[in-house]
């Protein structure tokens, strides 16, 4: 007797379990793995998930085994000149060769110094940003808040007929039936009766007019019993939503670049990954990510991120340009109330003579009340200039939500990245 | 010739098509006489398929760490195109579980129906090794109910405490199997209202044996009177236990002093697993060998018959070479003796000389030359294991066919020596030296507990005997200190050569003397 079962629909992942238990046990290995990827890997090349390896000698299982040495024989198949009594140097010097059979004691990858595996995507991203968080990330007030959700609340009297709730209108039905008909049905009852014992008396004493006005009586309650309708407007319930606030699940990025003559493709490069494992980051965190893309030299154009990228400008730099442009951008665009703002930009640090001033006022009056964030990397080996100095009374002032490091080369990117993010505890 | 009017054709499959070929299969092993479990079939994903892969082919398994390192490594496998998965996977149980994969083809349906549902089925109810140590019906309900009891471990106790002792059961689940006396098969609900009761006697008895109060002086008791404080009488003196223990992990689940109930029972859950295992481990020539024998029979049949069409008859032609394949000793592709290509050999071989005598087979085998191949494939598959069955059906013609050598590997020599080939004076040492490789015993290092100092420290010592010199490995050190986490003291592993110790092994490592 056979059955067939068809199973694909059933859950995949049944592993998902064993899978993150060993995930856990050699979170170090795989943590170290990860971050050499990090920084060797090309700039779009993130979303991938990574192959990694850990050495197979730390995550094998041990079990009782026949070590080399002693004396042993080995059945081989194709033997091709050998004949009884050959004698020959042993393959490989030393060792007894892959001994008796391969059963029992089954080392993963024999031979393989190396466990090698893949890690998802997601996987990946998890060990990228493990203890990593957003700073600031405290929900805004609700009542400043614009997004709401409905939400089910119980039911009401009223509403649209698709929201009727069919179970509790009947229930509310069938009770005002037997509650409306009650009073009737005992009155007819009791008519009833007194027509039946009418009825029953002997004939010389029947008295024929009330033998009428019960059956007349009987006849009107029975029509009144009928009238009691099935179901009534009165019986009616609807689901009842309710519009609750929302904490903002929707995130906007400013990426904010130089793009002046000074700045070269490798800072591009740069700043660009910086941008990336900021989006990655946010992506994790909110459930909506919108990217606007500011580059200036003298003036600030909005644009699309081919062009944020890869086109060039020459020129000096007018940082005040582009926080400007974000701060009408936010204006026209994204209301603080519903987004949660967070500005990246990325320069070599040159700037205007007098605009760095500027700057300062621009972010601490203007912008920084309504950012969640703002991060600042200065994408140079030289000493800094009046931008940062200005910046650094920014961060002075705005010490939770304005961060700003230097990067000189490729390789600091991460550990820069990892720094800002750090998870803290306590202090700011 | 028949007329060919093939099932179906091409290589896409629907149950409808699946279920002709089941009838048409079972049609053709009825005739064949199989004896069978009813066969739950299921059409699986990949994804799924590399599931039951990391699961060791357990359909519910506990959790832990390993299966997923498991899951991993088969996937990179898979990923890398190095591994075709889904060949077969199948679960002795009673029904009989055997996976399909959707992706595959009609052709490699058809044959995983034939080798699995047919092949390793008829096996696992026939072979005396499952009869005897395994229970088919209740294999589904135990494996529930130990992933049921773990996890509820885990939530008491922690992941990191289980996660610790199955490390250290998994470290000795070979040494985990009763060889001589036969478990009785259990039922999970059975299992569970049991493990209660076992619970507090087992506690009971663990506490008799650890009673540091001295018993009464000897001359108290008359001999013969059973003392009552002491039935087992354990603190008479002499050795305990009386005789050298081969079940490690039964001789810790009953005596060690420190594990808390639970404890035991975990352990005993991994015993009962790698009991389970332990008939497969023993007859992978044989089972594989007799589920392609099978495919292979039932395949051309099928062809015989014209149920299939010529198109998935080479297509089966090519899948079923490769599985057959042994490639040479000195070959880049060689890892070892593939039991498929040994098993069929062998199974093929015993049909022929059944079919075909020629004088050699009649004077090594005349009971067997010339008889009805049927009923001499049905008593070799249900009476041996590999190591017995190789010794006892190993022709000289499949020897020849392989070619089949044998090295002599001696450390006190410093030349390997061809010790016999192929020819007639090698035959009857290459089928000793091949029944030997497959012997369990042999394959693994010969360890037993011989002595628990009760009244002292308490320690534990094991005693390895040496086969022929051969040492242990340095995995030596990880295992006994699993061992000494279970047992609690000091571990001992005593190396044995003919009655000398050679090497001693302990757990904690002794303080260095200070110079």
């Amino acid at each position: 007797m056979t059955y067939f079962i068809d199973r694909r629909a059933n859950a995949k992942h049944k592993s998902a379990v064993n899978r993150q238990r060993f995930l856990d046990r050699y979170r170090t290995h795989i943590k170290r793995s990860v971050e050499e990827a990090v920084s060797r890997r090309s700039i779009t090349d993130m979303e991938r998930g990574e192959k990694v390896s850990i050495p197979s000698r730390d995550i094998s299982e041990p079990v009782f085994q026949h070590g080399p040495g002693g004396k042993r024989t080995i059945v081989a198949p194709g033997n091709k000149e050998f004949v009884e009594g050959d004698r020959m140097r042993r393959p490989g010097g030393g060792g007894g060769g892959d001994g008796a059979g391969e059963g029992g004691a089954s080392h993963q990858g024999e031979g393989m110094d190396e466990f090698a595996f893949t890690l998802s995507r997601e996987e990946f991203l998890d060990f990228v940003f493990d203890g990593l968080a957003l700073p600031n990330l405290e929900r805004k007030a609700l009542v400043d808040l614009d997004e709401v959700r409905p939400v089910r609340a119980g039911l009401s009297r009223e509403g649209v007929p698709a929201r009727i709730n069919i179970v509790r209108s009947m229930r509310e039905a069938q009770a005002r039936r037997i509650a409306m008909r009650a009073p009737i049905r005992r009155a007819l009852r009791e008519a009833t009766e007194a027509l039946v014992e009418e009825e029953g008396k002997d004939p010389a004493l029947r008295n024929p007019a009330r033998i009428t006005e019960l059956k007349a009586e009987i006849a009107r309650l029975e029509k009144r019993l009928e009238a009691v309708p099935f179901i009534d407007t009165y019986d009616l319930r609807y689901n009842n939503l309710i519009d609750q606030p929302q904490p903002s699940s929707k995130a906007v990025m400013f990426c904010v670049m130089d793009v002046s003559g000074s700045m070269t493709q490798a800072h591009k490069d740069i700043a660009k990954r910086f941008f990336l494992l900021l989006y990655l980051f946010l992506e994790r965190n909110y459930e909506k990510v919108e990217l606007v893309f500011v580059r200036h030299h003298t003036v600030a154009k909005e644009v699309d991120e081919e062009e944020f990228f890869y086109s060039r400008e020459t020129g000096g730099t007018i940082v005040s340009s582009a926080l400007t442009l974000v701060e009408e951008i936010i204006e026209a665009r994204y209301p603080p109330g519903q987004w949660n703002l967070f500005v990246a930009q990325a320069s070599d640090g040159d700037n205007w003579d007098d605009d760095s001033i500027t700057c300062r006022d621009l972010l601490v009056e203007r912008l920084m009340p309504r950012l969640q964030y703002f991060t600042y990397v200065e994408i140079t080996p030289h000493a800094h200039q009046a931008l940062w100095e200005e910046y650094e009374r920014v961060e002075a002032e705005y010490a939770e939500r304005f961060a700003m490091r230097q990067i000189v080369e490729a390789g600091d990117i991460y550990p820069v990245f990892r720094d800002l993010f750090k998870q803290r505890l306590a202090s700011t | 010739m028949t007329r060919r009017k093939p099932i179906a054709t091409g290589s896409d499959w629907n149950f409808e098509i699946l279920d002709a070929f089941e009838e048409a299969i079972a049609c053709l092993a009825d005739e064949y006489r199989l004896d069978t479990y009813p066969n739950q079939i299921e059409v699986i994903t990949t994804e799924q398929m590399m599931d039951a892969y990391a699961s060791v082919g357990m359909p519910v398994g506990y959790h832990h760490w390993s299966f997923g390192k498991q899951f991993l490594a088969v996937e990179q496998a898979y990923r890398r195109g190095q591994m075709g998965l889904a060949y077969e996977l199948v679960i002795n149980s009673d029904p009989c579980i055997a996976y399909l994969m959707e992706e595959n083809t009609l052709m490699m349906q058809v044959l995983v129906m034939s080798h699995a549902c047919y092949g390793h089925n008829s096996f696992f109810k026939g072979n005396y090794l499952f009869r005897t140590w395994t229970d088919a019906s209740s294999i589904v309900d135990y494996l529930v109910f130990a992933r049921k009891y773990i996890s509820e471990c885990e939530e008491r106790h922690g992941v990191a405490a289980v996660e610790q002792l199955l490390d250290a059961c998994h470290a000795l689940q070979n040494y985990g199997v009763d060889r001589y006396k036969r478990p009785s098969p259990v039922s999970g609900a059975e299992e569970a209202r049991r493990q209660k009761a076992r619970e507090a006697h087992l506690q009971a008895q663990v506490n008799t044996l650890w009673r540091t109060i001295p018993g009464r002086p000897r001359g108290d008791t008359l001999p013969g009177m059973v003392d009552e404080e002491d039935p087992l009488g354990l603190h008479e003196g002499g050795r305990y236990p009386p005789e050298p223990q081969e079940n490690l992990l039964y001789f810790i689940e009953k005596n060690a002093p420190l594990l808390a109930p639970w404890q035991r029972e975990v352990v005993r859950i991994v015993r009962k697993l790698a009991q389970y295992f332990y008939p497969q481990r023993q007859t992978q020539v044989m089972n594989e060998g007799w589920a392609t024998f099978w495919h292979y029979t039932l395949m051309n049949r099928l062809y015989d018959d014209g149920l299939v069409d010529e198109g998935l008859m080479l297509e089966f032609l090519q899948s079923h070479t490769a599985v057959v394949n042994q490639p040479a000793f000195d070959s880049g592709y060689f890892s070892g003796i593939n039991p498929y290509a040994l098993g069929f050999a062998i199974f093929s071989d015993l049909k022929r000389l059944c079919e075909a005598p020629t004088e050699e087979d009649r004077y090594w085998y005349p009971d067997t030359a010339g008889g009805d191949w049927r009923e001499t494939l049905e008593f070799a598959m249900r009476n041996f294991k590999d190591e017995s069955f190789i010794q006892q059906f190993l022709s000289p013609k499949v020897i020849r066919d392989l070619k089949l050598f044998m090295v002599v590997d001696d450390d006190q020599d410093e030349m390997l020596e061809v010790a016999a080939i192929h020819d007639e004076r090698g035959y009857r040492r290459i089928r000793d030296a091949l029944a030997t490789q497959y012997a369990l015993a042999v394959r693994e290092p010969n360890i037993q507990v011989t002595s628990a100092d009760i009244r002292g420290d308490r320690s534990l010592t094991l005693r390895h005997v040496q086969d022929d010199r051969r040492p242990l490995a340095r995995s030596v050190y990880p295992v006994i200190r699993h061992l000494h986490q279970l047992w609690g003291f000091p571990v001992r592993l005593e190396s044995m050569q003919d009655d000398d110790v050679v090497r001693r092994y302990h757990w904690p490592l002794p303080e260095e003397p200070r110079s």
